[in-house]
């Protein structure tokens, strides 16, 4: 009690990075503090790309297809990576707040719901960073695709994978503040709904009429459209690129809407002192 | 507003001017929180002045916790306003949420970062300029020296409780708000942290509102009280005035006259 308290107190300012760092530094404290963690992050990659590797290495000598552009497959096993780690990073995240019954302590300090989603966001690009760049780098030697060669699209790509991956962990996690960790496996599950019409491993055309309609809505047909064209055709489509932006634009806003709306009900309910285990 | 009631609380305030506001540490009036029709706090109104301890004091399901939520801003009011150093806090909660902070049993830390670690994250949360030093000096005021580096997973229940304290301190809070601060501590450890309360207050001039079972602790810590039952605050006063009042013998016994309906005391200062 020596130091002098009660003096020189501006108010929080509106937006502080020093807030968001807080809360990544709490994540990087628990990633720091357990080993196992480190390599879970980065197990699934490595053994999805070994698996669609060697898959790759046989139906190259079977399909005139695959054989056009080597790599084709991993590349998108890869970037369908980033979009699944981006989304469990951002959703499992929160639940860490919810399993150590923490959101009460954050929101009573000067932390606002905006820097919270900012700091999810972060956690969620240092945890694909940490699982994806290690599968990406030996499948240079293993298999000898390099997704690098995708050059500059490449982060066009990424970039879109990461947002709408952020769009749809708001959605899981405004269900979350709703429905408690009851809606737990929501959060892993709801990416395979949408894994056949992202069209990840297919041409979008691969798909009936009806169900095309429904892939071009997710801004994720579009990432792979673009990826077979920079692999087949060496072009990159910028209306694709575009596409995919305006429709994260879209996706994005809503997530961060419905989650602001379930702040405000969880706060209405008494949810943040609630929730937990 | 009257002037002339004792430190602490001032009974059913008028709606708040400025300038009783800001006087104030904290002024509530008519507040209410219904959850699907059920009313968990019921036209509630009172004041804390700055440098004052106040208790709420009630049985379960009375209304403590839900009441010291909506101060904190975690729970929306129904109805009602909650003014806190002047400021409206459905819409300058930002202008006062770094002069209060809290603690209750039931909020945890999370369990798998240490005591250190938690502290420089809350810390940092809060703006603090230098956040080891501030540890230090919570460490060695709380005696947690010998767990920081420790998982909160492994400490005893009063061991987390000190570091509740502990975070809850970390801002130099105007105003605190503990929700039964020293549940689960052994009588020592529990006069310890009174203590500690004691001094905090006397240095800083922060006022306290504090939920508690612990009639012992109430009847020492606090300068006034308010007696809660089924959402309403029912009587309020002194401790030892309400337990002349009741002709009881001491704060336990005032309180089971209020909870079960008996006794001669009557609402004094029914509010």
């Amino acid at each position: 009690m020596r130091s002098d308290p009660i003096i020189d107190r501006p108010r929080p300012s509106a937006f502080s990075l020093r807030r968001i760092g807080a809360l990544v530094l709490r994540y990087v404290y628990i990633l720091r503090g357990s080993w196992p963690r480190i390599v879970e992050l980065a197990y699934w990659p490595l053994v999805q790309l070994v698996i669609w590797g060697f898959l790759s290495n046989f139906l190259r000598e079977q399909s005139s297809w695959v054989a056009q552009a080597a790599g084709v497959l991993v590349s998108a096993v890869l970037l369908w990576d980033v979009f699944f780690r981006g989304q469990i990073g951002f959703s499992v995240s929160f639940m860490e707040e919810m399993y150590s019954r923490n959101l009460a302590s954050l929101f009573v300090t000067p932390l606002r719901p905006v820097e919270f989603v900012a700091a999810l966001i972060s956690i969620s690009l240092l945890r694909v960073m940490v699982g994806a760049l290690p599968a990406a780098l030996l499948a240079i030697p293993m298999f000898d695709v390099s997704i690098f060669d995708l050059g500059l699209p490449l982060f066009a790509f990424f970039a879109n994978l990461m947002v709408m991956s952020w769009a749809l962990g708001l959605f899981t996690i405004s269900l979350l503040l709703r429905a408690g960790l009851g809606a737990e496996n929501f959060a892993w599950f709801i990416i395979f709904l949408l894994a056949p019409v992202a069209c990840v491993y297919y041409p979008v055309t691969t798909l009936p009429d009806w169900l095309q309609w429904i892939a071009w809505s997710m801004p994720m047909v579009y990432v792979f459209e673009g990826m077979r064209h920079v692999l087949f055709e060496g072009t990159f489509r910028a209306d694709l690129f575009f596409g995919a932006c305006a429709l994260n634009l879209v996706y994005f806003g809503a997530g961060t809407l419905t989650f602001l709306w379930s702040f405000r009900v969880a706060r209405d309910k008494g949810q943040l002192l609630q929730i937990g285990e | 507003m009257d002037q002339t009631a004792p430190l602490g609380i001032t009974p059913d305030p008028a709606p708040a001017g400025a300038a009783d506001t800001a006087a104030a540490a904290v002024t509530v009036s008519h507040l209410t929180k219904r959850f699907d029709g059920v009313v968990a706090v019921d036209d509630v109104g009172f004041t804390v002045r700055r440098g004052a301890t106040v208790a709420l004091l009630g049985g379960n399901g009375a209304g403590k916790t839900t009441t010291l939520s909506m101060l904190l801003g975690l729970l929306l009011p129904t109805s009602g306003t909650i003014h806190i150093f002047g400021h409206d806090i459905a819409t300058e909660r930002r202008e006062i949420v770094h002069r209060i902070n809290f603690t209750s049993p039931y909020v945890d830390l999370p369990m798998r970062l240490t005591v250190r670690e938690n502290l420089t994250v809350y810390g940092r949360l809060y703006g603090l300029r230098d956040v080891k030093g501030r540890i230090a000096e919570l460490a060695e005021d709380l005696d947690l020296g010998d767990y920081l580096k420790r998982p909160i997973k492994k400490l005893s229940a009063g061991q987390k409780t000190r570091v509740g304290l502990a975070k809850a301190m970390l801002n130099w809070p105007e105003l605190l708000l503990l929700d039964e601060p020293t549940a689960s501590l052994d009588p020592d450890t529990g006069d310890w942290v009174r203590t500690y309360l004691e001094r905090y207050q006397a240095e800083t001039g922060a006022a306290i509102l504090l939920a508690s079972h612990n009639m012992a602790e109430v009847e020492r810590l606090a300068g006034e009280v308010l007696m809660m039952k089924t959402g309403r605050i029912v009587d309020t006063g002194p401790p030892r005035a309400l337990i002349e009042r009741y002709g009881r013998r001491n704060l336990e016994e005032v309180f089971l006259d209020i909870a079960r309906g008996t006794g001669s005391g009557g609402a004094g200062n029914a509010v």
